[in-house]
């Protein structure tokens, strides 16, 4: 160990750059393709504020946006490794709609009245979304064995749970709609109540900054005591301070957007504020669901780069022979996969449920293709074997953008659809070049 | 020559169909500590099929199989490894979107106290390994799907080699290789072969096996020929055993010879 220190580290590939901006790729060792989408959000961010007057890039607009990818961005983090492994789920909009109405029957019924706790019971959110949760799970542990086990194609089994969860969802109440949900439930929808304000959202803003510094502070520890080669410190600081604008620069926005007058007025009169002359001024902070997305995207991060269960994932998805014979139990990582979906499925249900404040059979019809959509636009190859979470995320605020622009625009539905489909199309093209020229 | 150790492995008739194919007939087969043996074969003889047995890929329908003397259950790839079992395979069974360490490491990943993968650990220790099989190795960063057939074939040794193997299966470990890292590979063996660990080496052609092994066992119709130490036989005799099934005196007849 002691020699290892005396050793000076080999040079990092940085030095031997051209060009000031190649440089600057290779020292920060920034994903070149994760840059390219950030460049198209902005394309697509810049020309919509543009052609819509500037209504775009308003706190108002971004931080409705934030909320509307929010189930999406959920559900996009586990078919990223569902694609990766090869497979394909069709059934997540439908599980989604099955386990909303469970959630929604749960929270009205079966807790507050057939279990007696009463409406408004503090547990009642926490309860139900532990029902959502364990039901996703267990139709993901169905599908994913079905899948694993029956060697029944994924396809296949998931074109028949889109149509079985589907038809489940509205026997849950034969089709009635369930309203409203727990108060506390709601809070995971967004909303003014739905969000952490202003104070909180800049405590989370320099907790997220303190772990970006923390995190590549240590990632240059750990190289260097194995001695490999280390970023240059000027590209450690650039990220840095890239990681930390961006995170407060978010979070100012989020607390740009102040609550709408007459519940910051009805908020005032109930807590005996006095409402000065030119309005209230309450900020809006990060919205839960944004939170909660952004939570679990952290956490999906940390599963598939530093676990074995997400090496296992990458490993079957390049060569799943080799996987298996290297003596990876692929079967089941192929359940546990579908089991977190179910899972991930679960939550989103959770968000879209307490955003529309009730429950309907048709919940998140078509979202099984939005996130299919999202994944592949974010750098998921149905090929198998690659894909990141973060550009999942990234493909899904693509998604959710364009959406949102278009609406904001005035386009006409169908057209929306159309372009959606265009772009969807194109992005893989420009992929497919990308990585052929790459390799 | 009668050895009295115990034999590292003893395959005893053993037998696998694929439908109504018998791919493997009745066959035996053995190896001792230090040892190299060569198993020859046309395509189609079984040979990588019975040594697929031995490293858990296929599952036999009858015989036996012992390790070290004691009779060994082995149903999957894991099993076999639990032995002390490790093959390279024929068509390079590597993970390709992964880099050089993941795939020595996968399925025995090491982890920090905290249950994470110690990325840099595992890089560090693939280093070491892959320095010494392949000095001029330095792309440890790209996943190797990017490398070319011979550093992907170090990449699958070195996994081999880095978990303490007693017992390694080479599938035509130089089929997709240059002259140089043939060589490489030759060198290998020697120095595997003096640190005790047998080895089966498969092939389909003798030159491959002549210079490398002690014993050749040779297969055809998916039973055993016959076998011999390779100072007793000549190559075209064992060519006779490969093409005719004709087995020379220096060698002893299997179940497979023909008669005559």
């Amino acid at each position: 160990m002691a020699e290892q220190h005396a050793m000076t580290p080999p040079a990092h590939p940085s030095s031997f750059a051209q060009s000031p901006f190649q440089r600057f790729l290779i020292a920060t060792e920034v994903d070149t393709r994760l840059l390219g989408m950030i460049g198209a959000l902005a394309i697509i961010w810049i020309g919509f504020n543009f052609f819509s007057g500037g209504l775009f890039l308003t706190p108002r607009n971004l931080w409705n946006l934030s909320v509307q990818t929010a189930s999406v961005a959920v559900m996009v983090t586990g078919m990223v490794l569902v694609i990766v492994t090869r497979n394909i789920d069709l059934s997540v909009g439908s599980i989604l709609g099955v386990v909303g109405m469970v959630m929604g029957v749960a929270q009205t019924q079966i807790l507050p009245v057939q279990l007696g706790l009463g409406l408004g019971h503090p547990l009642i959110w926490v309860l139900s979304l532990g029902i959502g949760l364990f039901v996703g799970v267990a139709i993901g542990a169905l599908q994913g064995s079905i899948i694993a086990y029956l060697k029944v194609p994924a396809f296949i089994v998931t074109l028949g749970g889109y149509l079985v969860w589907r038809g489940a969802a509205w026997w849950v109440t034969a089709g009635r709609t369930v309203a409203p949900m727990d108060s506390t439930f709601q809070l995971m929808g967004g909303g003014p109540f739905g969000a952490i304000g202003a104070l909180w959202s800049w405590v989370v803003a320099i907790v997220a900054c303190a772990a970006i510094v923390i995190g590549l502070y240590f990632s240059r520890r750990q190289r260097r005591r194995f001695n490999f080669p280390q970023r240059p410190v000027w590209a450690e600081v650039t990220l840095a301070v890239i990681g930390c604008g961006i995170t407060l620069a978010a979070v100012a926005v989020a607390n740009a957007y102040p609550w709408p007058v007459r519940i910051a007025q009805n908020y005032a009169a109930a807590n005996g504020l006095t409402v000065p002359e030119e309005g209230l001024f309450i900020s809006h902070g990060i919205a839960i669901p944004v939170l909660i997305a952004v939570g679990v995207g952290i956490v999906m991060t940390f599963l598939t780069t530093r676990t074995r269960f997400g090496r296992y994932v990458y490993a079957m998805g390049g060569n799943p022979e080799a996987a298996e014979l290297a003596g990876i139990n692929t079967r089941w990582v192929t359940v546990k996969i579908f089991m977190l979906m179910g899972a991930l499925c679960a939550i989103a249900a959770a968000i879209s449920t307490a955003r529309l404040n009730a429950a309907t059979n048709a919940l998140g019809t078509l979202d099984e293709l939005y996130v299919i959509a999202a994944a592949v636009i974010g750098g998921t190859s149905l090929a198998g074997g690659v894909g990141t979470v973060a550009g999942a995320l990234l493909g899904a605020l693509v998604m959710q953008s364009l959406q949102s622009g278009m609406v904001l625009m005035g386009i006409d539905s169908p057209l929306q659809s159309i372009v959606v489909g265009i772009v969807l199309v194109f992005a893989v093209w420009l992929d497919t070049l990308y990585r052929r020229n790459k390799l | 020559m009668l050895d009295t150790k115990t034999p590292l492995v003893e395959m005893e008739d053993i037998s696998i169909a694929f439908g109504g194919i018998r791919a493997v007939d009745r066959a035996s087969i053995n190896l001792y500590p230090g040892e190299v043996v060569g198993l020859l074969g046309h395509n189609g003889a079984g040979k990588s099929t019975l040594i697929k047995i031995l490293s858990g890929a296929y599952k036999r329908d009858t015989g036996s199989i012992r390790i070290n003397g004691e009779p060994a259950t082995i149903n999957n790839p894991r099993d076999a490894k639990a032995y002390g079992i490790e093959t390279i395979y024929q068509q390079l069974a590597v993970a390709d979107n992964v880099d050089a360490a993941a795939n020595l490491f996968l399925g025995r990943e090491m982890v920090t106290a905290l249950g994470t993968l110690d990325d840099a650990a595992m890089e560090s220790k693939a280093r070491e390994v892959m320095g010494r099989l392949n000095p001029n190795f330095r792309r440890f960063k790209e996943p190797v799907k990017a490398l070319s057939g011979g550093q992907r074939q170090s990449v699958a040794i070195a996994r081999a080699i880095l978990f303490n193997a007693r017992i390694l299966i080479m599938d035509e470990p130089t089929a997709a290789l240059g002259p140089q890292e043939t060589a490489q590979v030759g060198e290998l063996i020697k120095q595997l072969k003096s640190d005790g660990i047998g080895i089966f080496l498969i092939s389909h052609d003798i030159h491959d096996v002549f210079d490398l092994a002690d014993r050749l066992v040779v297969m055809k119709n998916g039973q055993v020929v016959g076998e011999a130490r390779t100072e007793d036989v000549t190559k075209d005799e064992v060519l006779g055993m490969i093409i005719m099934g004709k087995v020379p005196p220096g060698a002893t007849p299997g179940s497979g010879a023909i008669s005559g």
